[in-house]
């Protein structure tokens, strides 16, 4: 245990710092002392936990980052009795239903406005059409991180960059203050410190356009996310997120998710480059001949 | 972004003298390496150049400093003139578009003025490998130009053409070329080979780990993974989009080895692939010879197809600059006008007009 704290070869600790370090050992929660017996935490030549390698949350967060209990699908039509699934997924049928999930948002709830609670239903009401998913657009952050498809992190003592396998997204998180983001973009502008072990990234400059999940969870365009990345062993990162949007949440709000590793050796990052998937979705209806007679 | 101009005189001492000389004229420093001791192959890099993949006809494969400041001196001139503020009064472009005659920009403007000056970054220089100005990328063979085709390639490539003249190339998204669908790099920019398009944004960043290789190719964000070790065992049909790589070091030299690349890719790109009859291998091999300066060397071999290897020499600047996010696919109007604008001329020609 004492090696997690202490194993940061090349940094000194002073003497108030290991009096606050001890205290926090003898305060160890039991949670803390079972992240122990997973194992050292790998490190680069600089001491740093080193992020290297393949990554995924496992959960249904990517359905809905609330609690939820499972339901028939996420486009519903009214029925005779109780609502039934939309045409639309219809023929999907198990394979199209939602999984519940019991949330990963810390207290329950998003702590939404009102007006943008109003506009987070009607996303899920038109979820077909709006959730940028369906439309193979970047994920942006933090819904990136935990989508139902693996990411790389490539991590070096000058570098931090994320490939991940959803759409060919990719972040390149700054080490050097770029100040603030010259243009929004869909995966923002990421800038990265270190507090202790934790990898803490501001992310600004995001379009409005991404969601949080496919259960129409929004913000708007000044979001801006912190993240932590913590090490809990070789194996595990705690994933932490912490979203600022006063335009549309009535106070921050935090998200809490494991990371495991693909311990696979033979591992390698997929490619889910999705977009010829999404053509017929998208301009079927423009073809010389379209196969698919127009709806409604 | 665009490199400055280095006087004639200067350019031609640097090549009299040598490499040492136009590390020293530019403030070049030694090779960065990582803490492993590795050369450090990292940060941001591009190979925009005016110097084209396949030797023009009439050129010896070394440009005279004669033949270097009249192509950089022309690219120059065409820069300032079009740089220059347009015309607010200037009148809309006559039906059919106004072409420059520049290839280049007509083929970024479509004599519409689609794009001006400001988003194009071609390269304003001639490609100089170790000081050399050179005429072609390609190197390998002598004459700098792809080989000719086998048979089969021939065969091939006929055949695809054929499958291609089915369609009219605006009747589906899939008769499009594969950039404008926004699903990879333009040209063969990601590659393998990585080459540059020509056009804009010949950028890229790469990241380096004791077991892994990261490239991204700043169009359309390709990511090319190429773990350190022993070819993956794979089935020749498993073919991703750039193929599977796998690298090794050759002292201060990382070489990339590349199969099973995507048959559309290799329909699509077919002036480098001929069309893609069999499973080209390409290998790769990086150096970083100094602070900013990164040698690429490529070299296709794919005797179903052509009747001889063939490979090249690409210099890689590094770019003191960020990266940003290419979302192509996101705002993709390009697509769905194209096809729209087909449609409506179809209906023009029938005398329809109903709207849709």
């Amino acid at each position: 245990m004492l090696r997690i704290f202490f194993a940061a070869p090349g940094r000194s600790i002073g003497r108030a710092a290991v009096g606050v370090l001890l205290a926090s050992l003898l305060a160890a929660s039991a949670n803390e002392a079972q992240t122990s017996t997973r194992g050292e935490i790998p490190r680069l030549s600089d001491g740093r936990p080193d992020f290297n390698g393949i990554w995924r949350a496992i959960g249904n967060h990517h359905w809905d980052i609330e609690p939820h209990l499972a339901r028939p699908a996420l486009a519903m039509q009214e029925g005779p009795v109780v609502p039934v699934p939309a045409n639309e997924v219809l023929a999907l049928g198990a394979v199209g239903s939602v999984p519940s999930g019991y949330g990963i948002v810390e207290g329950g709830g998003i702590p939404y406005l009102p007006e943008a609670l109003a506009v987070r239903d009607e996303n899920r009401e038109r979820w077909l059409e709006r959730d940028p998913e369906i439309k193979c657009y970047l994920p942006g952050v933090p819904r990136a991180n935990y989508m139902h498809l693996p990411f790389q992190i490539f991590h070096s003592e000058s570098k931090f960059f994320i490939a991940y396998e959803y759409a060919g997204a990719v972040r390149d998180i700054l080490f050097e203050d770029p100040g603030p983001p010259e243009v929004d973009s869909w995966m923002g502008q990421s800038y990265g410190t270190w507090e202790g072990d934790t990898f803490v990234v501001r992310v600004t400059g995001q379009l409005d356009q991404t969601w949080f999940d496919r259960a129409g969870n929004h913000h708007s365009w000044e979001m801006v996310v912190t993240e932590r990345w913590t090490m809990l062993g070789p194996d595990h990162v705690m994933y932490e997120a912490t979203i600022e949007d006063p335009a549309t949440f009535s106070r921050p709000w935090t998200i809490r998710v494991p990371l495991y590793r693909d311990i696979d050796p033979n591992a390698r990052l997929g490619q889910f480059k999705c977009v010829p998937f999404v053509e017929e979705l998208m301009y079927g209806e423009l073809r010389k001949n379209p196969i698919r007679t127009p709806e409604r | 972004m665009r490199t400055h101009r280095i006087p004639p005189l200067v350019a031609a001492a640097a090549l009299l003298l040598g490499p040492a000389i136009a590390l020293a004229q530019t403030g070049d420093g030694p090779v960065p390496r990582t803490p492993d001791g590795k050369p450090d192959l990292q940060g941001n890099w591009s190979n925009a150049t005016m110097t084209m993949v396949q030797r023009p006809q009439g050129l010896a494969k070394v440009l005279t400093p004669e033949q270097v400041a009249a192509m950089e001196g022309e690219r120059q001139e065409f820069i300032e003139e079009r740089s220059q503020d347009s015309d607010p009064n200037r009148e809309a472009p006559p039906v059919g578009g106004e072409y420059t005659g520049n290839p280049l920009f007509d083929a970024a403007s479509g004599g519409t003025g689609g794009y001006n000056l400001f988003y194009i970054d071609a390269g304003d220089r001639v490609a100089r490998w170790r000081g050399e100005p050179r005429s072609s990328l390609i190197t390998i063979p002598e004459d700098g130009r792809i080989p000719g085709l086998t048979t089969a390639g021939r065969e091939h490539a006929a055949a695809v053409a054929a499958t291609r003249g089915e369609a009219e190339p605006y009747d589906n998204p899939e008769n499009r070329p594969l950039a404008e669908r926004c699903m990879l790099s333009f040209g063969s920019n990601a590659g393998p080979p990585m080459l540059p398009n020509y056009f804009y944004n010949n950028n890229y960043t790469i990241v380096q780990t004791p077991d892994h290789v990261m490239i991204m190719t700043e169009m359309v964000h390709d990511v090319r993974v190429i773990p350190i070790g022993a070819k993956p065992d794979l089935p020749d049909d498993y073919r991703p989009w750039f193929g599977v790589s796998w690298g090794h070091w050759e002292g201060d030299t990382f070489v990339i080895e590349t199969t099973n690349i995507s048959p559309e890719q290799l329909a699509y790109y077919g002036q480098i692939y001929g069309g893609g009859v069999g499973n080209p291998i390409i290998t790769e091999r990086l150096t970083r010879v100094s602070e900013n300066s990164l040698e690429y060397e490529f070299m296709i071999e794919d005797p179903e197809t052509y009747t001889s290897a063939y490979g090249g020499q690409v210099p890689f600047i590094r770019l003191p600059e960020r990266v940003y996010e290419y979302a192509c696919h996101e705002a993709n109007y390009a697509l769905f006008n194209v096809l729209s604008g087909a449609r409506a001329q179809e209906r023009e020609a029938t005398g329809g007009n109903e709207d849709r």
